[in-house]
Formats: C-alpha cells, structure tokens, sequence
C-alpha cells in the first residue's frame, strides 16, 4: 500500500525554480500572523471582485423596485419633512442659523450613508455564506464592497441637495473644495466599523438583530437632528469621541456654509484609526474560520 | 516535472456542530464560556496528517465514502478554510468549482450573472469581455441572455454555469462532484472540458463518486477514508480495491440523521424480488434496491433516481422515476419519509457494487452518490472461474450450438 508519506517528496524552495515561467507559490497553513502588506496586495488582485460585487447589489436593489432610484431621495426627503416639523418647528431647536431643512437634509443625507452601509456591511459576509464556502477570495473584499452602492444614493440625494441650498438661498464659501474628503471620512467611518461587525454577525447573528437598534441611538447620538453647538467646554472632546459629529459637521460646514469643527476634530480621526485598525486585526483573526462557521 | 501541489502533514479539525448550522447566539456563548467542560468539546477530525504532492501536468482522483475528508481537503487546497496543522501550497491560483453557478443571483438577468460568476472565479473583466461571445456560445442561450435567471430552467441553470467554469483558465483545476449533475449529456460535455484541461497541462483535482470517471480522466487517485489516505496509485487499481474493500458484510446501510440536512438518505437495503430483505444476494435472481429518505421541509419530488456502479466504475444502471413530469411527490407536510425501490431483473454479474440516489425537486439536486456498497455472490453452481470474466451483466442467455446447416 502506497501511504501517505511514501512518495512525499521534499518542499522545494520556490527561487529553486528555473527555466519556464511558473506561476509562484501560494501557501494555505494555520497561521497567526497578520502581514497587512500581504493583505493588501491580495485585496488589490482581487478589486475587480469587489466592484463587480457592488455593482450587482445595485442592480439588484432597483429590480422590480417601481419607484427605483427615487428611493434615493424620497427616504431622505421624508425624514427631514418629519424632522423639520417635529424637531424644527415644535421642539426650536437651533441649527446654527441655517435653515432647518437645508441643516437636517445635508446631515441626513450623510446620514442615511453611513447607516445603509454600516448595516450592509454587516451583513456582507453572512449573505454571501455561499461564496465564502465555496470560492477563495480575500475576506474583506465583501464588507469593502459593500461601502460603494450606498454612494449611488449619496450622489442622487445630493443634486436634491444642490436643488435645495438654491432654494433656500444658502451659499457655500470655499470650505465646498473639501467636500469629497467628509464623504471620504463617512466611507472611512463605515469600513472601520463594518469590518468588526462583519466579522462578529458570523459567529452570532445577534449583531443583525441588534443593529436596526444600535443604529436609532447613533442616529441620536449623532448631530443631525440637532446641533452640536449644543455640546460646551471640554464636552466636545467627548462628543468627538463618537466619529460621526465631526463628519457631519464638516460635511454641513463644506456643503451649508455651517461652523467649521473645532480641534475635538483630532478625537474623531484618532477614534476612526484606532477602530480601524482594531476591527481589521479582530477580522484578521476570525476570518480563519469563516468558512466552517458561517 | 515541476510540482504544482505540495501537502505535507495536513489535519483539519472541526468541532462538532461546528458544519451543521454553524453560528450561535452570543447568549449561547457566554452561557457556555462559564461552564466550559470536557463534554462540550467534542471534535471531530475531518483530515489527519494528510500528505501528497501532484506533478504540474497530473490529473488526480480523489475518492472514498461520504465524510471521508475529500471536500475539506479541496476547499483547504483552494483556500477556502485553513488547516488546523500542516500546510497545503498550490502553484498560482487553484481555481475550485465545488459547485455550479457560485454567487449565481435569481434576480439578475443572464449577461449580469454571467459577469458576476466569472468575477467570483476569478475572472477579470476584460477578459470576460473578450470571450463572452465563447460564453454564450458554449451554453447555447443567446435568447436567453437578458431573462432574469429566476426564470430559468433547471437544465438552463447548469449551462450557464458550467459554460462560465469552463472559461475560467486557473493554473490548478479544482474540481467537486460537478459531474455527477445533469443529464448524460451534460456530464458528457463537463467530461470532456475536464480532459481538455488535463491535455493542456493543467493540474486538475477531481473528486467524484462517479468512478468510472475518475479512472477516465484521472491516471493517479487517491482514497481517503476517515480523514487519512488509504491508498495512492494508479487509478485502476485503486478504484477496484476501494470497491472491493467497502462492501459490508451485510447489503444493508442506515445513517445517522442530520436534521441540518433539507433531504437526507436513511437507509439502504437489498431485498430479492418479492422485497424481503435478505443478506446473501446470490446472482440469477431479481434484486429489490430500497433506500429510505426523509424531506425535512415542503418540497415537491419531481424525481428519484437510482445509479449502480460496478467495480469498475461502469454505471450499468442510471434509472429516473419522474423524468417525464407525469409522476410528482408533492412533500406539504415535512418532515415526511419516503420509500423508493426498483427491483433489477437478474442481470448482474457476482461482484460488487455501488449505489447511489438522487433526489430532485424543481430547483435542487440532493446527491447521495453512496448509500450502499454491495456484493452480489456468484451461485453455487457457478464455475470457479465465473468472478474473472470481465462482463458488465450477465443476463441468462439461451446457447444453441450444433453442426452448422443442421438445424
């Protein structure tokens, strides 16, 4: 009988190799050890997956949806209606001398971002079990991917914005130029916090059922119904801790001519490295069992 | 020869539990956590110090019971889970089709699935630009391209997705049971894929119960029976001796239920022609082929079929009831056991044997391809030599031999 150990012949050292051109080694072993390099050149080789991915949660999102894209803008429309009457009008409450609309619109729009994409990279790894059982593909290709298609929304609730600021007569000054960096951060905001959660919904799915929840108390959390200029003093710093206030803030500063955020701002961006790096090393170590688990 | 795969010392534990309905709560986990005993742990070895290397030009089997760590090591070698120990090294990408239409999305139409599958097998898009032509060729649904994929057939399904599979060129060829779904011509076509990647020296792993294909297209196999090799060698031979070895002692299987499991095989059996069950199946008489499965949730049963191997892989019966449409099971009120038999007319030669069921509903295929290794005994009054002829039935024949032109 030919054992498994009969015929095994020595590893052979991959720069041994000479003559045709060979494909090089890929090695799969119980490993520790998390090589960031290595993590993103495999996350480079396989963009295309991960646009494609994007691209198909899209086209699935508006088939056989009548209303289609206009989603994009009714959700946010509705809520700053609701949040104008309740919030605006009722409860008076300041919104740094812009309209109330203009205010709570262009935070929400942020918003509605960060929360669609959040819960989507949430589930990212769990609604593709088929994929992640079946094909090799760098993990983090699916929670990245799922940060994109809420972009669409974003760009289309955004001309409304533009439509909005014209008619409520609100200019932005200079402060306009660093809009794409606030819409960086959110994306920033929904990768740190996307891949940790991502990578805990596998193991227990408790983390779909509580987010809906989590997400209302970070919505409140947040300023978009109110004005952080209610925070005072050295409160600010702890408000930053949550990343949000200084996004929404920037965004509402570039995009509605708002107050610029103060140095807490430093808070935020420490805040959003730190989860970052924490989350991607937690995915690291749990995407080792993925496929067994999920 | 350059070595295209290297395994050395592999072992894959999974706890049990673990594969079947995987997550947990986090309830269930802090619960656990604090009374953590021996008890709870409770493992099961799906690969034990596993070990082989594959020349870059060699097409190799893979072949042993259910359970026997054949689909953990494809997936361990495609990187889709890690190994507890050991390490796996594959040169350049290890492509794996452990299943048809990966990723495939009801909703979308043809051409997006077409785009979307070929991105997750590692596709680029231009190169799916270049040859999407070939494609759709190759499955033969130019019509078909902007319907939603949810308003395919069966049939339909699995040609885009092999004609996408096909086109994929990844330097080592992973493949899991494919062929064993679809009509004949169907297997017929991913066969001859299969050898085509093989002639153009690409090192294809090719697990199968179909044996006969296994010794067709692979020259090497290998058997793996409780997560360790049993034997290594020229595929022949291994493919005889793992049939001669698993026959039981008795023609009669049950297995251990798995309410994970939509539809599940029970039990197995053989009976003689009136259906009583018996021990010693001796050649000549009819055979009643009998499993026993359960469908744990509302299902309609549009077919059953029944395959047997010979030792040589051979399948000398493909039977299907239901092929046609007339007949329907339709399962309202699961879970609900169903018993299927076929009786065969006495037709098999003395040797052993290989069954294996499939359960067909309008949109899965359950695959059990062994439920039962079997012998069926050569007669008393049979010649000595009776075993050694290489026959695939043995129907009783009517002799007439005398002086030509007398009759």
């Amino acid at each position: 009988m030919t054992t498994s150990s009969a015929d095994r012949s020595a590893a052979i050292p991959p720069s041994a190799e000479r003559g045709r051109k060979l494909p090089g080694w890929v090695e799969n072993r119980a490993s520790d050890r998390f090589r960031p390099g290595a993590l993103v050149r495999d996350l480079w080789s396989y963009r295309e997956l991960g646009v494609v991915l994007a691209i198909s949660t899209l086209r699935v999102r508006y088939k056989q949806a009548a209303f289609g894209v206009a989603w994009a803008v009714l959700q946010p429309l509705l809520a700053v209606i609701l949040f104008s009457i309740v919030f605006g009008r009722l409860a008076g409450l300041p919104s740094d001398g812009i309209p109330y609309p203009v205010f709570n619109y262009a935070a929400m729009i942020i918003w509605l971002y960060v929360s669609l994409g959040v819960t989507a990279a949430a589930q990212s790894l769990v609604e593709n079990r088929d994929l992640i059982t079946k094909v090799y593909f760098p993990r983090p290709v699916a929670p990245l991917s799922a940060a994109f298609p809420g972009l669409v929304d974003f760009a289309i609730a955004f001309v409304v914005l533009v439509g909005i600021l014209v008619a409520y007569d609100v200019t932005p000054d200079w402060a306009v130029v660093l809009t794409p960096a606030w819409v960086a951060a959110a994306m920033l905001v929904v990768v740190s916090v996307g891949f940790p959660l991502a990578a805990l919904n596998v193991r227990y799915r408790d983390v779909r059922l509580a987010l809906p929840l989590a997400m209302q108390l970070w919505l409140f959390a947040s300023p978009v119904v109110y004005s952080s200029s209610l925070v005072e003093g050295g409160w600010k710093y702890v408000y930053a801790l949550n990343p949000m206030s200084t996004v929404l803030d920037g965004f509402r500063w570039s995009v509605a001519d708002g107050p610029a955020p103060g140095p807490e701002a430093l808070v935020s961006a420490a805040v959003v490295i730190v989860v970052l790096v924490a989350g991607l090393f937690y995915f690291a170590r749990a995407e080792r069992s993925f496929a067994d688990v999920v | 020869m350059q070595t295209a795969i290297e395994v050395e010392g592999l072992s894959k534990r999974y706890r049990l539990g673990q594969n079947l309905g995987g997550y947990k709560t986090l309830r269930e986990t802090l619960m656990s956590r604090r009374r953590r005993d021996a008890a709870d742990e409770a493992h099961l070895w799906a690969l034990r110090d596993v070990g082989f290397s594959v020349p870059q030009d060699q097409a190799l089997g893979l072949i042993g019971p259910n359970g026997a760590g054949k689909t953990t090591l494809l997936k361990i070698l495609a990187r889709i889970t890690q190994p507890t120990t050991g390490i796996s090294r594959t040169r350049g990408r290890a492509g794996a089709l452990l299943d048809v239409g990966t990723g495939f999305h009801p909703e979308l139409t043809g051409r997006e699935n077409i785009y979307l599958n070929a991105a997750i097998l590692g596709m680029s898009r231009r190169e799916v630009r270049r040859r999407f032509d070939e494609i759709v060729d190759f499955a033969g649904l130019e019509r078909f391209l902007d319907t939603p994929l949810k308003r395919y057939s069966w049939g339909m399904y699995l040609r885009l997705a092999f004609a996408v599979a096909a086109h994929v060129e990844p330097d080592i060829v992973i493949v899991d049971e494919v062929l064993a779904i679809g009509d004949a011509r169907f297997r017929a076509k991913c066969l001859e894929k299969m050898s085509e990647f093989g002639q153009e020296g690409r090192t294809v792993v090719f697990v199968s119960h179909d044996l006969g294909s296994i010794t067709q297209l692979c020259r090497r196999a290998i058997w793996l029976d409780h997560g360790q090799i049993q034997a290594d060698g020229p595929s022949e031979e291994i493919v005889r001796r793992y049939v001669r070895d698993s026959v039981g002692d008795v023609p009669r299987a049950d297995f251990t239920p798995d309410p994970s499991r939509r539809v599940q095989v029970l039990a197995a059996e053989v009976a003689d022609g009136s259906g009583v069950a018996i021990d010693h199946p001796e050649r000549g008489q009819p055979l009643t082929l009998r499993v026993r499965f359960v469908v744990r949730e509302p299902l309609p049963v549009v077919a059953i079929g029944f395959t047997l191997q010979d030792h040589r892989g051979i399948r000398v019966l493909d039977e299907v009831w239901g092929e046609h449409g007339s007949d329907m099971l339709a399962i309202d009120d699961a879970p609900t056991e169903i018993e299927a038999e076929i009786v065969v007319p006495p037709i098999l030669p003395a040797g052993s044997y290989l069954v294996g069921v499939t359960i067909g509903s309008s949109y899965d295929l359950f695959l059990e391809q062994e439920v039962l290794h079997f012998r069926v005994w050569p007669r008393a009054d049979d010649p000595a030599d009776s075993l050694e002829r290489d026959r695939v039935v043995q129907p009783p024949v009517t002799w007439h031999v005398g002086r030509a032109g007398i009759r």
